[in-house]
């Protein structure tokens, strides 16, 4: 009986591809949050005294704070004492495996599974990769030949030691520890994520990417990016992210924080495949994430793309503060939901520049039984003459059982804005599954055309190698959905 | 014989509407389909290509010799058989091009046939786009997105030169074209033609006929094909109505 079960369950779970575990020996410290922990985690990674203070700073101002409850989420109540804070499937070893020889073969394997080869001989071509797991980045590969051109690529514990400089004038300065209760938590606690500084002048010869995996049981990964494009730069840099099947809920809270200069032009692409969950809502990653960006110099850009497909909850919104005239700022989203998912994301323009221009375009995608929201502010400050802003928010319904909401909101002191919004709900309508099934089509992949058509403009936006795979995640979350 | 359809009863949301079709098309043959609204002749086409929303109650349906019925209307399609829609739907956000080329591999797959390149089928997509007269920037629009009525149907014929089926059911498709647009779309549908192929052409009226020249005419009404006769029965029909056809029956 136990044995049907069990294949039951693995062909109702196939779909999720990456939920494998990797049986590797991991040091995972005791469970549970105070200061010591805090100090502890700080001690692991080697970290100087100004860092161990901003975290106390931000731990004491945590405890203070109160779980947010404006998303339109039903968040599963979180015991912060529940889970451990720091997990290390390198076995602690002194700064990291020094080469891949020194890498565990499990972990080489790992990411080998993961379609994320760490030989730089095997590496997708162009691209260079920090590979975290749970606390810790295993890898960074490329980071010789990027260094060629004084750009720095490597992960934010090495920074925090190798670039302290850097890291403390710019870390906490676009998401401070106050923002927020999570962004909070995450300052206390931040474990590993990728840093990143690109040189005046330099365009990034490629595409850098971090790769996040949570793999030990009853962690929580706090991821941290920092990233710094310098007058005239220009960097691509691309996020993703998968998960082991648990039945518990698996705690992700992440900051990512962007600085952009003087015409230098960031595109940041996040591919977000945690794992959402089972049929039943069993389960899954609480996504809950701060991402912001500051366009801080004149003529700056910073492009957002984001398909979310995974994750039991969705708390996110990748925001744009257009601090530098004439900067221009956009926000590409498709977000699907399945299920038992719930997503609130969106995103926030704040204009405080003149001539600043933002662009929104908003993918929802629901099916199942589950619930979608778009949550978006539009700013325009009293001192941001001819600023512009175009939000366009689309809803697609996949089933009667599903729910799509929006909450733009916008707040306009400047009479020489021009903000427009535009918003439409629409549902797959039986006549058109008919007339693909009449021309041959079945109806699982008529229903993957119409949803990829419908989220094209947003996946064109991402690179290519990222825009196959975005397609085919589409296509696999939302099976069995009709019909 | 190519289809067979044996005693057949039909219905939507519980009204029965066809109530004992018998008809048999051999290849080669076309027929057309002439009726009052209401009696049954879009139901027919419906129930032929498996749209869900009709219920076949009893009789059946061979195919080349096939069961029809025990058929999905996918494979009902990669078997050969072809609706041109009434009222085409519109697909915002998929490409002609995507959306040929999914139908067109489907059929391949089914067949065990690899898929087809990207080369071959845009080469098939500009030879096929000139018998209808349709212009390039169609394979760059969503599927019927904007397009005109008339666009609709050429559009219709050009996915029916592209699939290539061996019987096509025409479902008015002469409704709202203007008389430019109807040539094409006839000229286009009897340069499809080959000795193999037929036809099931749903109309009111016979400027389709004068160009698709049926063998065989026949008459449905209130669900029963009540009369067949040869091309001059359309003819007929066009000067004296149906009225003269119930009162033969009634007698």
């Amino acid at each position: 009986m136990e044995e049907k079960n069990k294949f039951v369950k693995e062909v109702a779970e196939k779909k999720y591809e990456y939920g494998f575990t990797t049986d590797i020996q991991t040091e995972i410290i005791e469970k549970g949050l105070n200061e010591d922990v805090v100090r502890l985690i700080s001690s692991k990674k080697e970290e100087p005294e100004w860092m161990l203070e901003f975290r106390l700073k931000a731990f004491r101002h945590w405890l203070t704070m109160k779980q947010p409850e404006w998303g339109h989420l039903k968040m599963p109540e979180i015991d912060y004492q529940g889970i451990s804070y720091y997990a290390d499937p390198t076995k602690g070893k002194k700064d990291g495996p020094k080469s891949l020889d020194e890498i565990d073969p499990e972990l080489m394997k790992t990411f080998d599974k993961l379609g994320i080869p760490l030989e730089e001989r095997l590496a997708l071509s162009g691209t260079a990769v920090d590979a975290v797991m749970d606390s810790v980045s295993v890898k960074t590969t490329f980071k010789e030949k990027l260094s060629e051109r004084g750009i720095i690529f490597c992960s934010i514990s090495e920074a925090v030691r190798e670039y302290p400089d850097l890291v403390k004038q710019y870390l906490g300065t676009v998401v401070p520890y106050r923002d927020n209760y999570f962004a909070a938590l995450n300052s206390a606690v931040f474990s590993d994520g990728s840093f990143v500084y690109i040189p005046k002048g330099v365009r990034c010869p490629m595409e850098l990417s971090t790769y996040f995996r949570i793999n030990a049981r009853n962690t929580g990964q706090f991821e941290r990016t920092l990233i710094v494009c310098d007058d005239g730069g220009y960097v691509s840099y691309l996020e993703g992210c998968t998960a082991p099947m648990r039945d518990e809920n698996q705690l992700h809270a992440a900051i990512v924080e962007i600085v952009v200069n003087e015409n230098a032009e960031v595109k940041y692409s996040t591919v977000q495949n945690w794992y959402p969950g089972d049929a039943e809502g069993k389960g899954g990653v609480l996504n809950l994430v701060t991402k912001r960006g500051h366009l801080r110099g004149a003529n700056s850009k910073l492009s957002w793309t984001q398909v979310e497909t995974g994750s039991a909850i969705t708390w996110k919104y990748p925001s744009c503060v257009l601090s530098g005239d004439n900067s221009q700022a956009e926000f590409y989203s498709v977000a699907v939901t399945n299920n038992y998912q719930q997503a609130d994301t969106g995103t926030k323009m704040i204009h405080l520049g003149k001539n600043t221009k933002s662009t929104i375009i908003s993918k929802g995608i629901s099916a199942g039984k589950s619930q979608n929201s778009y949550r978006g502010l539009v700013r325009v400050a009293p001192g941001a003459d001819g600023a512009r802003n175009y939000s366009s928010c689309d809803s697609l319904l996949l089933g009667s059982t599903c729910g799509a909401h929006t909450f733009p909101y916008m707040d306009v002191h400047n009479d020489t804005a021009i903000v427009e919004h535009e918003a439409t709900t629409s549902k797959i309508s039986e006549e058109q599954l008919f007339y693909c099934n009449q021309r041959g089509i079945p109806t699982e992949e008529a229903v993957g055309l119409i949803v990829n058509g419908y989220a094209k403009d947003v996946i064109n936006k991402l690179p290519m190698e990222f825009a196959v795979e975005a397609q085919k995640l589409l296509n696999v979350s939302l099976e069995g959905t009709v019909g | 014989m190519m289809l067979e359809i044996k005693d057949l009863h039909a219905s939507i949301n519980d009204k029965e509407i066809l109530k004992g079709i018998n008809l048999t098309v051999n290849p080669g043959e076309i027929h057309a389909l002439m009726g009052q609204n209401g009696a049954g002749k879009s139901t027919l086409s419906n129930v032929l290509v498996g749209n869900p929303a009709y219920e076949v109650t009893s009789g059946s349906i061979t195919f080349n010799g096939k069961d029809l019925l025990a058929m999905k209307p996918e494979e009902r399609a990669h078997e050969g058989l072809f609706l041109s829609f009434q009222q085409p739907v519109e697909i915002p956000g998929v490409s002609m091009v995507n959306f040929m080329r999914a139908a067109i591999n489907a059929r391949r797959q089914y067949l065990g046939q690899e898929p087809m390149s990207a080369g071959d089928f845009l080469k098939m997509m500009r030879e096929k786009r000139k018998i209808v007269e349709l212009d390039s920037k169609l394979a760059n629009r969503s599927v019927n997105e904007g397009f005109s009525g008339g666009e609709k149907k050429r559009n219709e014929i050009f996915q029916m030169a592209m699939l290539e089926p061996t019987l096509s059911i025409l479902d008015e498709t002469d409704s709202g074209l203007d008389v430019d647009a109807l040539r094409i779309v006839a000229e286009g549908f009897n340069k499809l033609r080959t000795p193999e192929t037929s036809a099931l052409v749903i109309t009111h009226y016979q400027r389709l006929l004068d160009y698709l020249k049926p063998d065989i005419v026949h008459v449905l009404l209130n669900g029963r094909i009540v009369k067949t006769g040869g091309p001059e029965l359309a003819l007929e029909i066009e000067n004296k109505g149906f009225d003269w056809i119930k009162a033969e029956l009634e007698a």
